[in-house]
């Protein structure tokens, strides 16, 4: 056999190469996009209407619709995300609900976004005749990002210490009065930074909103939680597939503007999970 | 007053709580409500197995067998191509780079995660597309493989981590005890650290099966969308989740072909279901040997 210190140089020389293989091309496509993009970013781009089917003009109606439609995910998804996340670290005890209750948010993590898309369609847009509205995209957006949004205040909540509860029950107060003034002010980084993660994903989501809200082309905005709206994802997909001769600029324009949206969220994210991890004294 | 107040308030925490099965059920039931519809005309069987997915013709032959080989011959591809690639990663950051880099390695993986599919499809059209075309000098770069090499990267994030986490998990007494034997550090790895994390390890690349599958956008941008059965990676073919995404904006409400798509969601609910539970099952039983 060869001399084992040599192997072990040439296989983590690849394991190295293969680690390289991802990260790389990641670095390379967010370049493209921002030097590709950045030329066609300009106070017309972001605040016009598309003009001339969507070859002219600016991107407005469809950033603000996924204003809207992140708005309406978050307003349904924290309350409950963060009360279901309540229920599994404070009072939920091992047993097989518990368990049931787990796998449940594991599995609606993994249902692919068209699936929603459908559910929705068929929940909100059929059965509530909500029609295909920002109230009906957001509530399907909403659904989507909540197992997000539960994992990670779940892991907030119990990660704040358990004497914490003690001392704030030896003092005679009843369980919900130390989850409201113990418990959840000492977890709320933990819990903003799970939302911010899920907002991103909120805002970056097509499918789901294919068939419940997106509008094609819709040069006004909305003026009610009823009215169809235009989004960035959708507009993206239909800038580079539904219509021709659409200038390159434009499309990296639009690609460069939603992925700074959800790279901001991301970075926020990072930042306060970063400065809470040094401020934590326990 | 306090009393009821608190009652009140701990009912609507278990309401909440419980929500998540709630949605899961209310998911698989409304797929099922407007999915079985479609085998009242058309038996299962021919749904299946049929070869011909032709929706506006009349009458509508609706047989999804080219979109499960579609899908099947996409994902294989990927998970080709991202499991060696995604474990190996994983080793290189959970053992070998050395603290900086492996928070830079990280970082650059979240990043990865965090890029919407519907970007990943633009830029996959029109930079590796293109390459495929001119390398292989075929008609079309949207071939199978293309959307093979697009969804291999996007299992990249969930490979990586889980399976880092599955080897940052293995006990550190384990490697000491190789290390005192005379061990070199990779055959640590090799004999001692993989097969301790196997189970975690074969979750991540479940769950990366799982995210190639129900992937959607990217894959409808880049695949090439023709529903025929497919014969090599080096044509268009078209997959489930597509199907789907590109049919219901122009279907008829309570037509034949609006039944078979939601049975198709029925389909995708159903694997990632059986895939989501497995991967579960995996990553519990490794916490169970643990303690």
């Amino acid at each position: 056999m060869k001399n084992p210190k040599r192997i072990e140089k040439i296989v983590f020389s690849f394991l190295f190469l293969s680690t390289c293989l991802i990260v790389v091309p990641v670095g390379f496509i967010v370049l493209i996009v921002v030097i590709k993009g950045l030329p066609a970013i300009n106070w017309q781009f972001l605040t016009d209407v598309p003009r001339e089917g969507m070859r002219a003009g600016g991107i407005f109606p469809a950033i603000i619709g996924t204003i809207y439609l992140v708005i309406g995910a978050i307003l349904f998804a924290l309350p409950v995300g963060i009360f279901a996340a309540i229920y599994l670290s404070e009072y939920s005890k091992d047993n097989f609900l518990t368990r049931i209750i787990k796998l449940a948010i594991v599995n609606l993590a993994g249902v692919p976004s068209v699936v929603y898309g459908l559910f929705g369609f068929s929940l909100f847009v059929i059965f509530f005749k909500f029609g295909a509205s920002i109230l009906s995209g957001s509530l399907t957006l909403g659904i989507m990002i909540l197992p997000i949004i539960i994992t990670a205040s779940r892991e907030a909540l119990e990660s704040v210490p358990y004497s914490f509860r003690e001392v704030s029950w030896s003092l005679g107060a009843s369980k919900w009065q130390t989850i409201r003034s113990v418990v959840l002010p000492n977890a709320i980084s933990g819990i903003i930074t799970g939302s911010i993660l899920g907002i991103g994903r909120a805002a970056g989501e097509t499918a789901p909103i294919l068939f419940t809200v997106a509008a094609f082309y819709l040069p006004q905005l909305p003026r009610s939680i009823f009215d169809q709206a235009m989004a960035l994802p959708y507009h993206l997909y239909v800038i580079s597939t539904q219509v021709p001769n659409v200038e390159e600029k434009i499309r990296y324009g639009t690609a460069l503007i939603l992925l700074m949206l959800v790279l901001c969220m991301n970075l926020i994210a990072i930042i306060i999970r970063y400065r809470l991890r040094k401020r934590k004294t326990w | 007053m306090r009393k009821i107040k608190e009652f009140i308030i701990e009912k609507i925490i278990f309401i909440c709580g419980v929500i998540s099965i709630f949605f899961v059920v209310l998911i698989f039931f409304f797929l099922l409500k407007e999915g079985l519809s479609l085998f009242k005309t058309i038996p299962f069987s021919h749904f299946v197995f049929g070869k011909n997915w032709y929706p506006i013709s009349e009458p509508p032959q609706l047989g999804i067998l080219p979109l499960i080989l579609g899908s099947i011959l996409v994902t294989f591809g990927a998970i080709i191509i991202s499991v060696p690639i995604g474990v190996a990663s994983a080793i290189y950051i959970a053992e070998i780079s050395p603290g900086r880099i492996k928070e830079i390695l990280k970082a650059g993986i979240e990043l990865l995660a965090a890029i919407p599919s519907v970007v990943l499809g633009f830029i996959g059209m029109i930079t590796l597309a293109p390459w495929i075309k001119t390398i292989f000098n075929l008609p079309t770069g949207l071939t199978a493989l293309a959307g093979s090499i697009m969804l291999a990267f996007m299992a990249m994030p969930t490979i990586v981590s889980i399976a880092e986490d599955a080897l940052y998990s293995v006990p550190k007494s384990y490697k000491e005890g190789a290390f005192a034997l005379g061990a070199t550090h990779w055959q640590t790895i090799y004999k001692v650290i993989l097969p301790a994390s196997s189970s975690g390890i074969l979750a991540a690349v479940m769950l990366g099966i799982g995210r190639v599958i129900g992937e959607t956008m990217a894959v409808m941008m880049i695949t090439g969308n023709s529903a025929v059965i497919p014969h090599s990676f080096l044509q268009p073919v078209r997959t489930l989740t597509a199907t789907i995404a590109a049919e219901m904006g122009e279907t008829v409400i309570g037509s034949e072909h609006y039944f078979a798509l939601f049975a198709i969601g029925i389909v995708l609910f159903i694997i990632s279901f059986v895939i989501n539970v497995t991967a579960d099952l995996l990553l519990h039983r490794r916490i169970y040997e643990k303690s």
